[in-house]
């Protein structure tokens, strides 16, 4: 393995490490659901897909093994991950869950009451 | 050097994953801790990849993509019943 390709694996591995600890914070820290799925659903997707990367450039150095799964594994986390935390804030809006109290205006709830009138 | 990195990647990403199981044990609604699950999920998939690289073997790579598959699948299933009080609804019930 080359020197470039080490330092290249480093930083991703480092990078995503770090990106995952930042999500991780922003659940604990943040002041509601809403605020925290936003937190999590871009800041650890970013984290795994750095990560991943890491790992296919790993064995693409090393081995000279090309695997077309991380990159499957990579392209399916970017898609999937806004689309799964999408649906879990609409959940929690349509269930009912309340917003953080220092929020400042509901768009969706004054359409929603229009709709209704 | 890289093994350094390695573990030192595999720390941070246990830290992680205590963090949201602090979330996960006290997130005050249900949608919480469901975020809380799926943020696990992918921190998992995370750390398969460190270890099959720590480990030096191109084994474990399917088991990253079932991991994400199986998580985006339970994240669905439950925002489904989180809003309708059911996972397959039937066209006839209405």
């Amino acid at each position: 393995m080359t020197v470039i390709s080490e330092a290249v694996i480093a930083v991703l591995l480092l990078l995503g490490a770090f990106l995952t600890l930042v999500a991780a914070f922003g659940l604990i820290r943040l002041p509601d659901v809403y605020t925290r799925n936003h937190a999590a659903s871009k800041s650890a997707t970013l984290g795994v897909m750095c990560i991943l990367l890491a790992t296919f450039v790993y064995f693409f150095a090393k081995d000279g093994f090309f695997s077309s799964r991380l990159l499957l594994g990579i392209a399916f986390f970017f898609i999937t991950a806004p689309v799964a935390g999408h649906l879990i804030s609409r959940a929690a809006y349509n269930s009912g869950v309340k917003m953080w109290d220092q929020s400042v205006r509901d768009d969706l709830k004054t359409k929603q009451a229009q709709k209704k009138n | 050097m890289i093994e350094a990195v390695l573990q030192i990647s595999l720390v941070v990403l246990a830290a992680a994953m205590i963090g949201l199981v602090y979330r996960l044990v006290k997130g005050p609604t249900v949608p919480d801790r469901v975020v809380a699950l799926d943020a696990m999920g992918v921190n998992l998939v995370s750390i398969t990849a460190v270890l099959s690289m720590l480990l030096d073997t191109s084994n474990y790579l399917e088991v990253i993509l079932l991991i994400g598959i199986l998580a985006f699948i339970g994240t669905v299933a439950f925002a489904k019943f989180l809003e309708k009080g059911e996972v397959v609804e039937y066209d006839r019930d209405q």
